[in-house]
């Protein structure tokens, strides 16, 4: 075991996690998550998050579907489908999707088409924006584990 | 013919003679005719007449007669044979008819005189009954006069109008000239004349009742007629009347309550009895009558029950009268006492306030001067300023504090407290004075001495206080010892006291041992009681008004405990034992001290069966991460169907996810509330909510939820929460 490597990457592993949350990326949440990931469930993070950009397209196709057709939009489904989504979001700590949450929440409340599909679009973005994020950190946890090293624990305050 | 020596006539002699007979038979025989159609017309009027056929042989015969005569006469004259053959025929018949008449007459006229017996008979006997009748008419009137009088009797229950109103009705319906009534004496050994019928204010007559007459009457039950000239019948002053009227005495039980019984009457053994004497007018001949007796006699009988109904009455209204008098009596003491309590008190809360005031100004300024610099004499006279306001304020305070235990107005003030500190710091104030006059003081709290209570700390103090400054203050040398357990039932006590320990109560007792100055076992009763002191006066000196122990014995009488001293003698030192009653406390907290946060390390949760209900898959799955981590047994659903289908009594906790708007989330609780009816068999319901507002948490409450959580829900968080949950069933504060 490269002890230098694993230090390195361990410290690139920081850093970049540190900056996901000063970006804003994340939030106390996701800290909350990976205090979870112990022996017995070493890969709870990555499942949960899996999931929930799982849950993330299938909401949003249905929503852009229900949004599709400018005469008979169906705000209820729309408002629910923003629920689960910001429900969701805050579980994972999803910082930034929670808070596009939230004003299409405002948007779908008015009743307004179109603030509902700006935001629609912006929620797409981030989640993949996040997605692409996360899959690069737990690469980076994995080349440490492949390295023989351990996953540090950070204190973000 | 026959020659007649009267005048000459005129007719020739003969032919007189004829003229008369002539006329004479024509007459009789008008007469003889008219006899029968008489009887007949009279007769056939008359209703009842039994002889007709006498009447008609009668008849006969007078008709016959008539007919003889009336044929007469023709034969003054010549006349021819065929008249003669008629006269002849006439005459036999007519001898024949009178014959036979004459022959029925002497069987008819004694029938005839008997009928006349029997009338003379049936009008005496009509005579008789006449009389009878009206003897019965007397009586019945005599017997509704009884009626109403007595009626008149019974119909009052006032005695003096009992008696009145018999005497007058008596007097009136006997029409008596006076009527009286001898009651006997309270000595029972005369009779006194007490009520009169005409006489307004009888003179106070009394006649010893040993007299023979009275006997006489007293020995039986009916009416006796006595003398007029006898004592008690002298009512009046002889007023030169001639023949004063007949006098009748009757007695009158006089019946004792206890006596009463109505099928033993009148056959009482009862030896009271009045008399009552009636007298008929004067000069009036009067008799009394058998049935005026028997009047008189049922009349007496019924004024014995009247009279004993009256007096009857007359105890019960006394004796309601008494109870009355006396309940007003009491009732005036009661609000005397009241007053004089309520006096008493505002009186001495006055004065304590006002009392304590210049106290304490005294005291105060004392400590002040005390600190300045003084002269030794002064030092010492300020020292005695202090010593003596400091007396004087535990006196005013051991007063105020005694007459509230008396009337029962003072109440221990409960609270939790730390026991084991109590005692530490009773020693600490003892001990300068115990250090001073060299006597050790040890403590020994039994292992099993629970550390915090629940009683009046500061009386508690007082008591041990009171007890250990006795022993310090009683003891020349030789150490003290104050000893505290928990007492159980086979500890020695003493007999009259019998120690339950209950559940959550315990009996504290305290021993406070010297070898000081002891006290005279004859002493001991004593030691208790209000300002006694048993000291000699030389030790007196040391102060204290004698109300230390009276209102320690109050105080322990309060906390439902005993306290008693036990001394081998004097010069032999004492222990002064006492129990209290005392609560254990559930907390192991002490009021004040903030609420310290379980040990992290201590939550255990293994194994603890949960269900997580959530809509939506990522908040599920970090919810049921976080409980794994936990360590509990996590079950998730989705839905509230398949919550309803899961959920069991295995699963302590449910958490469901409320995210959703609208009430249906709700609905789940209520039917797990209908699903499980035992409390305990129930799982705990935890609202998961990303609502912090006030509604939710109320909604919550409604809907019988035990507790709110809000998403996201940090790992520390829901250890606390879960454990404190767990401890108390219910969670309204994580918010």
């Amino acid at each position: 075991m490269n002890t230098v490597v694993v230090a390195q990457l361990q410290r690139q592993f920081q850093e970049y996690l540190v900056s996901l949350y000063q970006q804003g990326f994340l939030d106390n949440q996701f800290t909350e998550l990976r205090k979870l990931q112990d022996e017995g469930t070493p890969d709870f993070v990555a499942e949960v998050v899996s999931l929930f950009f799982d849950d993330c397209s299938k909401l949003i196709n249905s929503m852009s579907r229900s949004l599709g057709r400018p005469e008979s939009v169906d705000f209820k489904q729309v408002d629910s489908g923003v629920h689960q989504l910001k429900g969701s979001s805050s579980s994972v700590g999803a910082r930034r999707v929670k808070n596009v949450c939230i004003s299409f929440k405002e948007c779908c409340d008015v009743q307004n088409r179109e603030g509902c599909l700006r935001c629609l679009q912006q929620v797409d973005y981030e989640y993949k924006m996040l997605k692409t994020k996360l899959e690069d950190l737990f690469n980076l946890e994995q080349q440490i584990l492949q390295a023989g090293g351990t996953i540090p624990q950070i204190n973000i305050n | 013919m026959e020659v007649c020596n009267c005048i000459e006539p005129q007719w020739p002699a003969d032919e007189l003679l004829m003229k008369y007979q002539y006329i004479s038979d024509f007459f009789i025989a008008v007469a003889y005719f008219s006899i029968p159609l008489e009887l007949i017309y009279f007769v056939k009027k008359s209703a009842v007449f039994p002889y007709r056929w006498v009447l008609v042989q009668f008849g006969a015969f007078i008709v016959l007669c008539g007919a003889t005569h009336l044929i007469n006469l023709w034969t003054f004259t010549t006349h021819s044979r065929t008249v003669a053959l008629v006269m002849t025929t006439a005459k036999v018949l007519t001898a024949v008819v009178s014959c036979a008449t004459a022959l029925m007459l002497v069987h008819i006229i004694p029938d005839l005189l008997s009928v006349k017996t029997r009338e003379l008979f049936l009008k005496n006997k009509a005579a008789e009954l006449d009389r009878e009748m009206g003897l019965i008419r007397t009586q019945e009137e005599t017997g509704r006069h009884v009626r109403m009088l007595t009626h008149e009797i019974r119909s009052t229950l006032d005695r003096h109008t009992i008696l009145k109103t018999t005497l007058v009705e008596l007097g009136r319906t006997l029409a008596l000239e006076e009527c009286a009534l001898w009651m006997p004496t309270r000595t029972g050994l005369e009779l006194q004349l007490s009520y009169t019928l005409r006489q307004q204010h009888p003179v106070e007559y009394t006649v010893p009742i040993q007299l023979p007459v009275i006997n006489q009457v007293f020995g039986t039950s009916r009416a006796v007629k006595i003398s007029p000239n006898s004592p008690v019948a002298r009512l009046r002053p002889v007023s030169g009347k001639y023949l004063l009227g007949e006098v009748v005495a009757v007695r009158v039980p006089l019946l004792h309550l206890s006596n009463f019984q109505i099928n033993d009457w009148p056959e009482l053994s009862t030896k009271r009895y009045a008399l009552m004497v009636l007298m008929l007018p004067s000069d009036s001949a009067r008799q009394w009558h058998v049935h005026e007796l028997e009047l008189v006699e049922v009349v007496a009988d019924q004024v014995a029950v009247a009279l004993s109904h009256a007096a009857i009455l007359e105890e019960s209204m006394r004796a309601r009268d008494l109870l009355m008098e006396q309940n007003v009596a009491l009732d005036i003491a009661r609000r005397e006492a009241e007053t004089a309590i309520r006096a008493r008190n505002d009186f001495l809360a006055v004065m304590n306030h006002e009392m304590r005031t210049p106290m304490h100004a005294i005291i105060a300024l004392s400590s002040l001067l005390q600190e300045t610099e003084l002269t030794p004499e002064q030092r010492l006279m300020v020292e005695t300023v202090l010593k003596s306001s400091s007396l004087l304020a535990t006196l005013m305070n051991d007063v105020l504090d005694l007459s509230r235990l008396e009337d029962g107005s003072l109440q221990l003030e409960l609270g939790t407290f730390n026991l084991h500190t109590l005692f530490r710091e009773v020693l600490n104030l003892i001990k300068p004075i115990a250090v001073v006059k060299k006597l050790p003081i040890t403590l020994n709290l039994a292992p099993d001495l629970p550390e915090f209570v629940v009683g009046d700390e500061k009386r508690l103090m007082q008591i041990i206080l009171n007890i250990v400054g006795n022993a310090v203050k009683f003891s020349k040398q030789g150490s003290i010892t104050v000893t505290a357990l928990v007492t159980k039932s086979d500890n020695r006590a003493p007999p009259d006291f019998f120690v339950v320990p209950t559940g959550s109560h315990f009996y504290l007792r305290v021993k406070v041992k010297d070898l000081g100055a002891g006290i005279n076992p004859q002493d001991i009763p004593k030691l208790f009681t209000k300002f006694a002191q048993t000291q000699s006066l030389a030790t007196r000196s040391s102060g204290g008004s004698g109300l230390g122990l009276a209102i320690s014995k109050r105080f322990v009488n309060l906390m439902e405990g005993n306290i008693w001293i036990e001394s081998d003698g004097v010069g032999k030192g004492c222990t002064a034992i006492f129990d209290v009653k005392l609560g254990i406390s559930n907390e192991s907290k002490q009021s004040g001290i903030p609420k310290v946060p379980a040990n992290p390390q201590h939550a255990n949760f293994a194994g603890l069966k949960v269900l997580v209900m959530d809509e939506n898959g990522v908040s599920r799955m970090v919810t049921k991460g976080l409980l794994v981590h936990l360590g509990c047994e996590v079950t998730t659903v989705s839905s509230s169907e398949e919550c309803l289908r899961v959920v069991s009594h295995e699963h302590k906790v449910v958490f469901m996810d409320v995210c959703m708007p609208g009430v249906e989330n709700y609905q789940i609780a209520i039917r797990i509330h209908e699903k499980f009816t035992k409390r305990h068999q129930r799982p705990l319901l935890v609202a998961l909510t990303g609502n912090t507002d006030k509604s939710t948490k109320e909604k919550c409450m409604s809907f019988g939820l035990d507790g709110v959580l809000l998403k996201p829900v940090s790992l520390d968080n829901m250890r606390n929460v879960l454990s404190d949950l767990l401890e108390h069933r219910v969670l309204y504060e994580a918010m």
